[in-house]
């Protein structure tokens, strides 16, 4: 070995090596620039929906002929302002020496149910002034998206009548809303919970009943129990009377007040309190009042459920389902790859056929997630979910119990689907388990599956977690496959509920990978959808960050409790 | 009485007739010297009967013929070059070796008269009169405590109050028992090195075996460390019948009764280590003992 002479010469030599640095630098810069904008859209977009937005009016230059519904005046929240689309401008517009001549500003107007339209795009330079009027409010409804509304009169059916600059009208409405509100929630206790177990329970008799019917001799037992069929039957409708008759009334109280108001365009509208979801000025909040009601949106959006074609509302069904989902897919896909990966790993010859199994599993990786959906229907619903219903529900066809997609089906695809994921993890944390740990424990005398079972499952648990997580994350984000193995837009019940036997994994399921594509794509409105869709999307990702922190948390539990695997 | 070679063999830097460095070299000096236990009355001088054991590797054989006969209760060296078959011997008395893949044996190895391989002995129940320490620790990722009980729960004892009792006196045979009674529910990780090694030994003595088997113990400890497994192996081979892999001849010679030289999977010469230290008969074993090769 013999040393470079020293070199005289000041010329710099190159960065011998020091390119690659650069390069490979430069590819994870590009993915990770990608991903953080991906994110900050999404980010920015998904809360951005539930900021309470001031409203403005917007007043139209007379010299223009821009009008809205005959006015010169609209009112809406500013969404965006863009550049206008170079065909659509006249060449007096882009002659213009005003910029704002080629812009245009993007407006939420609501009111669906006058305009027909909830958002409208107008040329920024038709727009002579714009104010904040004080006196808007901006109403959730039950229907027909918000309304942004200039308050007139609240009135009763028996005559009360408060108007809109009467001091106690803020203190009213707000008490009335409330009390609609608390109505609805018990509207819906009743008619969901009370008289839906009726329902459920009226169902299995009749068809009890339809067998005796069609029977054409009946034994003494069969005579007696088609009796005591009937007279439960008839208890259950005396049980379902009135409580049909409480919602009745209860839902004739929702339509007492009415509130009547205008809306800028000048018709004069009303409708019933009861159809008010929540109501705020959105031009009289400060900012520790903006924040609250953001808290208040948030919530409601998290804890709600969808209404108006899912357009509006919240989606609780759709995230109650993607984690009963993804739960039920982690309890079933667990156990088969953790199994499969002992036998391949610890008991299997190492040889060309574990080889070629393990090649095999790989692939299975890389099979379009469809594929695996097609699989599912043809052989989890039809198969069978076909054959469970001949043999323990065939008095309920030809309507399917499990014969249809449902949310086990759901899982048990989306098993399949990741297992190989599990494998390879698991089969690596088995691999990592030293040698000199398991020949002590051989020499120690025990058998290989004890071994195995005190520990070399125990120390390689956080790899297996860790497979489990990645699992977790293709899972809950796939979509395709579930589409034809029982994901709905709008599931009546949700799979796990306080009915009888309480977890029903042949229920239909939400999900919010679905809910995405159907607010995206499948809505008569995109436009209105969009909010939703961001903030359903940011609400997948932070569950799919949540699920994987759990189990980072548990995994670095496991570590701590088995301490370092380097000494 | 130990050797008296100045040289130092295998890189092993410790040595007899250098005056003590430490004040811990010198307590403990003492014990080592007197071979008092060599007089005692023995037992079964052929308590492992290694009978004409020729072992392959596939195709490759790493045990040539080897006939030797461990005594019980005494300790028995094993040395040799790198290389020679001391591992493969000494991890075919509890039939380690099974484990790997197209090993194949001639002879038999006898343990007070039964054969290993006998069709009907089981293995585990060979293994589990048989303790093992390996030359890399291998402390179980478990408590102290779950690690000394470990043969005792795979063997489906439970009870408390013997697995108490178990880690007691194995620790306390272990000489660990002091540095580590008050944390016995702390990972055996947060052990130091010889620590880790002693709680090994104490691990494989739990379920009272009848034969401990040693693979290098202490190649990976400092002298200190050393010194207290040996002092170690002098007070469990009144118990136990020892086997000791060492590369080191002042280890053979201040620990074990007899050694046996292993070169190139032959068996050269299995003596009294005092004959083996002092006046080996081969001369390969000469060359071997005093440094001159290896
Ligand atoms: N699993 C194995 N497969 C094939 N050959 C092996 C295996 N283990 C050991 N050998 C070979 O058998 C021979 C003896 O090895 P062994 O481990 O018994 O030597 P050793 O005397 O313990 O050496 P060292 O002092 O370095 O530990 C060596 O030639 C080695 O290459
Ligand atoms: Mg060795």
């Amino acid at each position: 070995m013999t040393n470079p002479p020293p070199t005289t010469s000041t010329r710099p030599q190159p960065p011998a090596g020091e390119t690659y640095v650069w390069v490979t630098g430069m590819g994870l810069t590009i993915g990770l620039v990608m991903i953080l904008f991906l994110l900050g859209l999404i980010l920015r977009n998904g809360i951005g929906v539930f900021w309470p937005r001031r409203v403005a009016e917007v007043t139209f230059r007379e010299e223009r002929d821009t009008r809205f519904r005959e006015g010169l005046r609209t009112l809406g929240v500013i969404l965006l302002e863009q550049d206008r689309d170079i065909r659509d401008l006249t060449p007096e517009q882009i002659e213009s020496p005003d910029p704002a001549d080629r812009r245009e500003k993007q407006l939420f107007i609501g009111n669906r149910d006058v305009y027909g339209q909830s958002f409208a795009f107008f040329n920024a330079g038709n727009i002579a002034a714009i104010d904040y009027p004080d006196n808007v409010i901006r109403a959730e409804r039950l229907e027909w998206g918000d309304a942004l509304l200039f308050p007139v009169r609240l009135h009763s059916r028996d005559g009360v009548e408060i108007l809109a600059d009467d001091p106690a009208f803020d203190g009213t409405l707000n008490r009335l809303v409330r009390e609609v509100g608390d109505r609805r929630r018990e509207i819906n206790r009743i008619e969901r919970f009370a008289i839906g177990r009726i329902n459920l329970q009226m169902r299995d008799l009749e068809l009890r009943e339809r067998f005796f019917a069609r029977q054409d001799a009946l034994t003494p037992e069969q005579e007696a129990e088609y009796a005591t069929v009937r007279q439960r039957m008839a208890e259950l409708q005396a049980e379902y009377d009135p409580l049909a008759a409480q919602a009745g009334v209860l839902r004739a109280r929702q339509m007492e007040y009415t509130l009547d108001y205008r809306v800028i365009s000048g018709e004069a509208r009303s409708m019933p309190v009861g159809h008010i979801v929540h109501y705020y000025y959105p031009n009289r909040l400060n900012t520790p009042a903006r924040v609250r009601l953001m808290a208040h949106h948030i919530w409601d959006f998290l804890s709600g459920y969808p209404r108006e074609a899912n357009t509006e509302g919240g989606i609780f069904p759709a995230i109650f389902g993607t984690f009963v989902m993804t739960l039920i897919m982690s309890i079933a896909v667990m156990p088969f790859g953790v199994m499969a990966a002992i036998y391949l790993r610890e008991y299997a010859r190492q040889g060309s056929l574990v080889r070629a199994v393990r090649i095999a599993i790989n692939n299975l990786a890389g099979v379009p997630s469809i594929v695996f959906g097609i699989f599912g229907l043809g052989f989890f619903v039809y198969l069978v979910g076909g054959t469970i219903d001949n043999l323990f529900f065939p008095q309920a066809l030809p309507t399917p119990t499990f014969g249809t997609g449902g949310i086990m089906w759901a899982s048990l695809t989306l098993a399949l689907m990741t297992v190989p994921v599990v494998i390879v993890a698991t089969e690596e944390a088995l691999a990592a388990v030293s040698r000199g740990v398991r020949e002590g424990s051989l020499a120690c005398g025990a058998s290989k599956w004890q071994t195995i079972q005190r520990l070399v499952l125990p120390a390689s648990a956080p790899g297996i977690l860790t497979g489990l997580v990645l699992a977790m994350a293709r899972g809950a984000g796939e979509v395709a496959p579930l589409m034809l193995v029982g994901v709905v837009a709008l599931a009546p019940n949700l799979p796990i509920d306080s009915m009888f036997p309480f977890i029903h994994l042949e229920r239909k399921f939400m999900h919010m990978g679905f809910h995405i594509y159907d607010l995206g794509f499948q809505s008569p409105d995109s436009e209105a959808a969009k909010p939703m869709v961001f903030a359903t999307t940011l609400v997948l990702i932070l569950l799919v960050v949540v699920l994987n922190l759990l189990a980072i948390m548990v995994r670095n539990h496991l570590r701590k409790k088995y301490a370092a695997d380097t000494f | 009485m130990p050797p008296t070679h100045s040289r130092s063999v295998q890189g092993e830097t410790r040595d007899m007739t250098t005056p003590p460095t430490s004040a811990i070299e010198a307590q403990r000096r003492p014990k080592v010297e007197p071979r008092s236990e060599k007089s005692k009355p023995t037992g079964n001088p052929e308590h492992i009967r290694i009978a004409d054991y020729s072992f392959y590797y596939g195709m490759s054989q790493a045990l040539h013929t080897i006939d030797l006969a461990i005594p019980e209760r005494q300790a028995t060296a094993l040395i040799g070059p790198s290389g020679c078959g001391k591992s493969t011997l000494l991890r075919n008395i509890n039939r380690m070796n099974d484990l790997i893949d197209g090993i194949r044996h001639e002879g038999d190895i006898t343990i007070a008269g039964e054969s290993i391989y006998d069709p009907f002995l089981e293995v585990i129940s060979l293994r589990k009169r048989i303790g093992m320490v390996f030359q890399k620790s291998n402390p179980f990722p478990k408590t102290i405590y779950e690690n000394i009980v470990y043969s005792l729960r795979v063997a489906g004892r439970n009870k408390k109050s013997e697995l108490d009792e178990t880690v007691e006196t194995s620790l306390k045979a272990a000489a660990l028992w002091e540095e580590v009674k008050d944390r016995l529910n702390q990972s055996a990780f947060s052990l130091s090195g010889g620590q880790m090694q002693r709680l090994c030994i104490a691990r494989a003595i739990a379920n009272r075996p009848e034969i401990l088997l040693m693979d290098e113990p202490c190649s990976a400890l400092d002298p200190i460390a050393t010194g207290k497994i040996e002092d170690l192996i002098h007070e469990l081979k009144r118990e136990y019948t020892i086997i000791i892999v060492t590369h080191n001849m002042q280890q053979a010679a201040r620990v074990s009764d007899r050694t046996a030289f292993l070169y190139m999977g032959k068996l050269i010469e299995y003596d009294e280590t005092e004959k083996i230290f002092m006046d080996p008969a081969d001369p390969q074993t000469e060359a071997y003992v005093s440094g001159r090769f290896g």
